[in-house]
């Protein structure tokens, strides 16, 4: 007979290093794991593995690639842990995306004011327009106990909807044919970090909103009550804590991330919004935000994992023709594993053998 | 001949023993109570007959044999059944088909048979139910009774009713005492665990008390009083030391007046009125469920106020946030100090700014270190032992775990200290810190409330004693008349009720 026994929680360091040994070794399991199927088609792992690794890290570009796969995933999920720690779960992150291209992109094409100014209007009409469109469901959740996830699902689709709709109207670009707009004015692009790359100084605001994130959560008043709400919402109400602006609050911010991630897409990669833009970065956040348990430190590393990953695995698919299908397999074993590892964390399985005659004898 | 024999039953949960070898017994078709106030163990003990628990020693016989019960699944195989206050039935189904929950080595349903054997039994005890009804739309009184019919489904011959009335109207309970009545004469035999002193009288055979995990004493219904019942259930022994000063009392501190407040359409505060002065302890007491935890609430501001006033220092409280009544001066022990007093997952260090995180910081920064020598102090202030300020506050036991509230809501000078419960569920090293602490804070100037249902505590630490019954405050007992206060606190107004209204 199998049974699960809770371990003893661990505190402080010695908890961090169980979790992170459990997390790596999870991680390296999916790898091996994956790799029997790469086996099983007839190609080497280890080689494979190497295309991947090479792929995603190899030359200044292919990191460069990387981290700007990076940028947006790590924007969307660290807003994900800001709402997480109030005890919200931000689903929503591929329509407030969406959301914030939009609004960028018509502050971008019909507001010339200068290139400063422009893109800092642009960027706060997109975080505005994120922020609005998690505000909505969280406002619905605090107060009244609508689901938020749901809510937030539902409007991914709108958004998408949306975006095809004006695409295919006000937005589409007078001069062509395609449901798409205009391209945004050169002045407007925002400059790469390193020079013959697309990486841009938008994935260096990304890092220092993480550790900004950082701070705030674990270091400040605010952060305090965010997670306090989070940790136990009766408690936090019993401590007068307006709990219901708390929430509605960090979705917000938590929905601002989201949108400043789509601004940047269209200001530093796109430079115009078209159909199919968004390449799933809302929906890959999810778990990317809780393979990085929701603090933002270990976001960075998650999120660097997943663009790895996904960047990587395009590499490998050229270069041993592993078919693309299989490195979904990866990353989904990477997913499952992780967040499967959090588990053992926490219990432990032990074989007990069965006693015979038990049973029999409560009845004696 | 007994149906139920427990000899000796002892359980201990860490430190605390909720049974301290008590003997119980039952005979065959008899309807007996249980009795204690709340915490006195009656449920320890039922479940430890059903099989929840395990006890720590004693032994236990059914029908004259000896047996050993590790699981519910073991008591229902016994004949034994168990109608818990919070029914477990699932609302989309029919009757007969919550019957079949749990049933094994039956693959195939038969539920035109089911209905049918149910019919008979409703028949038989008289508990009228419609086996093809949706749980949903019954009432709660039929809910219990489709509860009951279920227990006798299982061919269970003992009966277990935990607080059957709590939720009934009266003539649902009436109805309920009917069918048991039928059921003892069809030889059934049923235990009833309950607080209400009206009702053992009105449908019991014998009585059993429980007070504070021991047996109080087991005797014949016919021929008891309520007033020598509630003394039993009562009692009065000194367990602690602790010296009550008189004190100089101020102004004051906590005027209620005429206060209702209506929760799930439930109006659990009728009219309440009360005053605490600077200085004094008023202890409220009273049976579990008569409103104590909805007083505290409405005077904090987590429960909305429906009519009557709320002053604090005389400034109009009702209606304003939680926070800004906080701010008037006022700390909050809650009854449910896991779910409501503290943060779990954080460390003692953080758990002990809960209110105060703004005096923490720098910049906007919070400063670590004043953090932690505001923790080393607090812990050495209130002996609250851990191995260090950052351990989650899960880990600590329950006393260490009160103290880390009772240090963080002391901390911040209370004028008036609202203590809901304090002790509940602490050994007794705990609790007399906790009374000490109160009465320290007394002793400073603080108006405390104390709301509990543990008499002792009342006894110990109240300068006045009041009792709430059913929303409102019914009366006061002058010095320690335990028969006056047993009485109260079964809802029976006495002559010189009407002190009341001070």
């Amino acid at each position: 007979m199998l049974k699960l026994e809770k371990r003893a929680a661990l505190a402080g360091r010695a908890g961090v290093i169980r979790s992170a040994g459990a997390m790596l070794a999870a991680i390296l399991l999916a790898f091996l794991i994956a790799g029997l199927f790469i086996a099983a088609i007839g190609v080497s792992p280890l080689e494979a593995y190497g295309a991947l690794f090479k792929g995603a890290f190899g030359s200044t570009y292919r990191l460069s690639e990387t981290l700007l796969r990076m940028t947006p995933l790590l924007l969307i999920s660290l807003g994900i842990a800001i709402g997480y720690r109030t005890g919200m779960f931000n689903m929503g992150g591929e329509g407030q995306f969406i959301m914030g291209m939009i609004a960028g992109t018509v502050v971008y094409l019909y507001v010339p004011a200068g290139p400063v100014l422009t893109t800092a209007l642009a960027m706060l009409a997109a975080m505005a327009a994120g922020a609005v469109y998690c505000g909505f469901p969280a406002t619905m959740k605090a107060k009244f106990g609508v689901s938020e996830s749901i809510i937030n699902i539902m409007l991914n689709y709108v958004a998408a909807l949306w975006l095809s709709r004006l695409l295919n109207s006000v937005l589409k670009d007078p001069n062509g044919t395609l449901p798409q707009t205009a391209m945004i004015d050169k002045s407007l692009y925002i400059p790469t970090l390193i020079q013959g790359t697309r990486l841009h100084w938008g994935f260096a605001g990304a890092v220092a909103l993480a550790a900004a994130a950082y701070v705030v959560l674990f270091h400040t008043a605010l952060g305090y009550k965010f997670r306090a709400t989070g940790s136990n919402i009766h408690a936090a109400r019993y401590a007068g804590y307006d709990v219901v602006k708390l929430q509605i609050l960090a979705m917000a911010i938590s929905g601002a991330l989201a949108g400043l991630a789509g601004c940047l897409e269209i200001g530093a990669v796109q430079h115009r919004l078209m159909e199919g833009i968004s390449a799933n970065y809302g929906w890959d956040a999810i778990p990317v935000a809780l393979i990085g348990r929701q603090n933002p430190l270990l976001i960075l590393l998650s999120a660097l994992l997943f663009a790895a990953l996904k960047v990587g695995s395009n590499a490998m698919q050229t270069a041993c023709s592993v078919p693309n299908n299989l490195s979904s397999v990866l990353q989904g074993m990477v997913v499952l594993f992780a967040l499967g590892s959090s588990f053992f964390v926490r219990y432990r399985i032990r074989y007990i053998k069965p006693k015979r005659g038990e049973g029999e004898a409560a009845h004696g | 001949m007994y149906s139920v024999e427990m000899k000796g039953i002892t359980k201990r949960f860490g430190p605390f023993c909720a049974n301290d070898h008590v003997d119980f017994s039952l005979k065959k078709g008899e309807i007996h109570a249980l009795l204690g106030e709340n915490g006195a163990g009656k449920t320890t003990l039922m479940n430890i007959l059903y099989g929840i628990y395990g006890c720590d020693e004693g032994s236990v016989r059914v029908n004259g044999q000896p047996v050993e019960i590790r699981s519910p699944g073991d008591a229902i195989a016994h004949g034994i059944g168990m109608v818990h206050q919070h029914f477990m039935l699932v609302n989309n189904f029919t009757v007969a088909q919550n019957m079949l929950l749990g049933i094994k080595d039956r693959f195939w349903t038969n539920l035109s048979q089911v209905e049918g054997e149910l019919a008979a039994l409703s028949e038989k005890y008289k508990l009228i139910i419609d086996p093809k009804a949706k749980v949903s739309a019954l009432s709660v009184g039929e809910q219990e009774r489709v509860e009951i019919v279920k227990a006798l489904y299982r061919k269970a011959d003992i009966l277990i009713l935990d607080e059957p009335t709590a939720v009934l109207t009266p003539q649902e309970t009436e109805d309920l005492f009917d069918s048991l009545r039928s059921l003892a004469q069809g030889g059934i035999s049923i235990i009833i665990i309950t607080h209400k002193l009206e009702e053992v009288l009105a449908v019991t055979d014998r009585v059993t008390v429980l007070r504070r995990g021991k047996l109080a004493g087991t005797v014949q219904t016919a021929g008891v009083t309520q007033a020598q019942l509630a003394q039993m259930m009562v009692g009065h022994e000194v367990l602690l030391d602790i010296q009550r000063q008189e004190n100089q009392i101020g102004g004051v501190v906590l005027e209620v007046k005429n206060l209702h407040c209506t929760v799930d359409g439930v109006e659990k505060l009728q009219g309440l009125s009360l005053r605490v002065r600077a200085g004094e302890v008023l202890g409220i007491a009273g049976v579990d469920g008569n409103g104590q935890r909805e007083l505290a609430r409405a005077i904090v501001g987590l429960l909305p106020v429906q009519k009557g006033s709320i002053q604090i220092n005389g400034r109009d409280c009702a209606g304003r946030s939680v926070r800004a009544i906080l701010d008037e001066g006022v700390s909050y022990i809650p009854e449910d100090r896991i779910k409501d007093g503290l943060l779990g997952e954080f460390s003692i260090e953080d758990n002990l700014i809960l209110q105060t995180t703004g005096a923490f910081t720098r910049k906007g920064i919070f400063s670590r270190r004043s953090i932690r020598d505001n923790a080393r102090r607090l812990m050495e202030g209130y002996d609250i032992r851990a191995s260090s300020s950052t351990q989650p506050v899960k880990l600590l036991s329950g006393g260490n775990q009160q103290k880390v509230i009772f240090a963080r809501e002391l901390e911040r000078k209370p004028k008036l200290l609202i203590a809901t419960q304090p002790t509940r569920g602490l050994d007794i090293g705990a609790v007399e810190y906790m009374w000490t602490c109160i009465e320290r804070a007394k002793a400073q100037g603080v108006a405390v409330l104390l709301i509990s249902t543990e008499l002792e505590e009342i006894l110990t630490l109240s300068d006045r004693i009041e009792v709430i019954y059913e929303g409102a405050i019914l009366g006061g007992v002058d010095g320690r008349d335990m028969d006056r206060l047993g009485l109260l606190m079964a809802g029976v107004r006495t002559e010189e009720g009407d002190h009341a209204e001070t």
